[in-house]
């Protein structure tokens, strides 16, 4: 075990997901076949390298087909890069799938075990933790159960709690943090949290920005499998959402009146990233194509699942509603507050004939943006939360029995 | 390349943790919600030395010759380690392709799966050891000297097991053909291994079948414990050198082709 450095080293990595049929066809039939098969090639990825410093927290990001997993398996030795090379010096564990190795048969207990040993836990590491593993999984109930009869959810977190009891030097982890309910979640973040803390290397793959943001202090932003840039977490993921705006002008050619811009600024320019409380100025600008009458335009706001969080028109603000010749521009400023929790926001734009509620164009998502917020609260509307006053009535001062009851089932209920 | 054995045989040995528990699984969840339970490792042996027996019965009426309880014996104890062998090799041809999750999503040296897959149905064969051995005390088949060869022998059908396994299983990943092929081999080569017979029975053609390198173990076990005498030597080292070069070449073949394993799967 050679502890003396902790990097890694990922030079030059080509990878090929479809090439070995090919590329063994190709050896069988001559040359004239090998030509044909370079076009059904697929470079999954293309000359990424980078350099993981021990104890740092790493993210990958990108939209889906960017060649993240396919990083995720180079990272953790389950595929070979077709070239380049990669170095992982200590213990590695990738949390890629937490319930992989899961047999339904077998019952709760004897999966700690199992999935422990495929995690490279020995017997007796299983043995000292699992209690611990047990009761962070909060399935104690069900633990001598065969794990097919178990939900989808405390699958779930069983695996996840096996894997984060492994005490890596190197953790990879994939989208795993979305298992379980929203309690669960939090104290698998808070389980990540400490894993860093305790100066383990991570590289985080997701396309959850949240949780890179909050957690990684450098990030590699992919695309189609080339790396477009790295750097500090809040830059490449300001350029991650910058990059997936959505190109909008060819589906609605036809319209009678268009969105021809949206730009989202703070007051020092154009910016995708915000404080929670933060003003944000939206300009539109909106091209005619034809005359149009009585049009109003409608902002809004939706959540990464797309729910409208937010919403309303300048009718409604009482700017009444205004015409466009053929060829007028039209340009407005929208200035918002954003008294929203950490997350990710799309911001859209529509605009639509005030009477007859046409709509003529519908731009969403705009643009969008995250938003970070010192507090930890949940949800959408950020209310700037204080707590501010406190105490606990002591059980012997209370005088009849429903109410000490009372006390205690609070005192129990609130976080320490 | 010694270097990269001795490499990899060390992570081997720190994965020998794992290849406890896959093992342990492959074993218990054969048995899990199963009414007989352990009782099947003994109960399909049985089967198999009852097939022999009835063989081994129509050739003594044939001949002339009444059946010998040596016969019977002999029968008992070559069925065993063959059933071992078809075990091993039918549950490790799918042992890869039946772990895609875990060949796909973990790293880990992925030899633990046809090797657990002998490991437990190395287990089975003990289990039912077990039980020949107390048959072979009431049928008073006694102890002697050329026991010795006994582990010998046993340890020559696991390494040829282990050989065969690790071929089969990374073949059949690539190939799914490779699973029926291997599952007509296993049905019919009961008939080129002397199991239900012994070599000396076909005269001096019997020669040609040792060439297969499972009968020179079997017979040799049959000599050593019911016939009380050493196995063919010469014989039983061709078995030994084609066992380790299986080993040898069956460990090549899979790490050569197991980086590509997760994406051809």
């Amino acid at each position: 075990m050679e502890h003396i450095s902790k990097k890694f080293r990922k030079g030059e990595m080509y990878n090929s997901l479809r090439d070995l049929i090919p590329a063994l066809t190709g050896k069988l039939f001559r040359r004239q076949e090998l030509n044909e098969s370079d076009q059904r090639e697929f470079w999954a990825l293309r000359d990424i390298s980078f350099e993981v410093k021990r104890g740092e927290a790493f993210g990958i990001i990108g939209a889906n087909g960017a060649g993240k997993s396919t990083a995720l398996k180079i990272l953790s030795r389950i595929m070979k890069p077709t070239k380049g090379r990669m170095v992982v010096n200590g213990r590695l564990s990738a949390l890629i799938e937490v319930t992989a190795g899961f047999h339904p048969d077998l019952t709760g207990r004897e999966n700690i075990f199992l999935h422990g040993a495929i995690l490279g836990m020995t017997r007796r590491e299983i043995q000292s933790k699992l209690d611990k593993i047990i009761a962070f999984s909060g399935i104690e109930e069900f633990i001598d159960t065969p794990v097919k009869r178990y939900s989808t959810g405390m699958y779930a977190r069983l695996g996840f709690s096996v894997a984060a009891h492994v005490d890596p030097e190197v953790l990879i982890v994939d989208e795993v943090l979305s298992v379980g309910d929203y309690l669960f979640q939090r104290k698998c973040v808070e389980r990540m949290k400490e894993v860093i803390r305790g100066g383990a290397t991570v590289l985080f793959v997701s396309h959850d920005l949240k949780n890179v943001s909050e957690f990684c202090d450098r990030c590699l932003l992919l695309d189609k499998g080339r790396m477009v840039t790295t750097g500090p977490a809040h830059k490449v993921v300001s350029a991650y959402l910058k990059q997936s705006r959505t190109s909008h002008s060819d589906e609605a050619a036809s319209n009678p009146v268009i969105i021809s811009k949206v730009r989202v600024r703070n007051k020092y320019g154009e910016c995708a990233r915000f404080q929670s409380g933060e003003t944000a100025w939206i300009d539109v600008e909106l091209t005619a194509r034809a005359r149009c009458t009585k049009l109003a335009v409608a902002p809004y706001m939706t959540s990464e699942v797309n729910e409208i969080i937010f919403e309303t028109t300048t009718e409604r603000l009482g700017e009444g509603n205004f015409s466009l010749e053929a060829g007028d521009v039209f340009r407005c400023t929208f200035e918002l507050r954003l008294n929203v929790t950490t997350g990710l926001y799309h911001l859209c734009m529509l605009v639509y004939r005030h009477e007859t509620q046409t709509t003529y164009d519908d731009w969403a998502p705009a643009a969008t943006i995250y938003v970070s917020s010192e507090d930890d609260v949940g949800g959408f509307a950020h209310c700037f939360p204080r707590v501010i006053q406190k105490g606990i009535s002591p059980a012997s001062d209370a005088t009849s029995s429903p109410i000490k009851e009372d006390t205690v089932g609070n005192r129990k209920c609130s976080p320490q | 390349m010694p270097q990269l054995m001795k490499e990899e045989l060390r992570e081997l040995c720190k994965y020998r943790e794992l290849l406890y528990m896959i093992t342990y699984r492959d074993v218990t969840v054969r048995y899990k919600q199963s009414i007989m339970g352990l009782l099947w490792a003994v109960l399909m042996p049985i089967l198999i030395i009852g097939a022999g027996i009835v063989v081994r019965y129509a050739y003594a009426v044939a001949s002339g010759k009444p059946l010998q309880p040596g016969d019977v014996a002999s029968v008992a104890v070559k069925s065993l380690p063959w059933a071992f062998l078809v075990s091993s090799i039918r549950f490790s041809c799918n042992s890869l392709i039946n772990n895609q999750n875990l060949v796909t999503k973990v790293y880990f040296p992925k030899e633990v799966f046809p090797v657990a897959a002998v490991m437990a149905s190395l287990f089975d064969f003990l289990v039912a050891s077990g039980a020949l051995v107390i048959f072979l005390l009431i049928i008073q088949v006694g102890s002697n000297s050329q026991l010795v060869w006994v582990p010998l022998l046993l340890l020559m059908m696991v390494v040829l097991a282990v050989g065969i396994a690790m071929v089969v299983s990374a073949a059949s990943l690539f190939f799914r053909d490779v699973k029926y092929v291997v599952e007509v081999l296993l049905t019919f080569g009961i008939f080129f291994t002397p199991v239900f017979y012994d070599v000396r029975m076909l005269g001096d053609k019997g020669h040609w079948l040792l060439l297969n390198p499972v009968a020179p173990i079997l017979e040799g076990l049959s000599a050593s414990i019911v016939r009380h005498q050493p196995p063919d030597l010469p014989w039983l080292a061709y078995s030994c050198i084609f066992g380790l070069t299986a080993l040898l070449g069956g460990y090549v073949f899979f790490k050569h082709l197991e980086p590509v394993f997760a994406e051809s799967i």
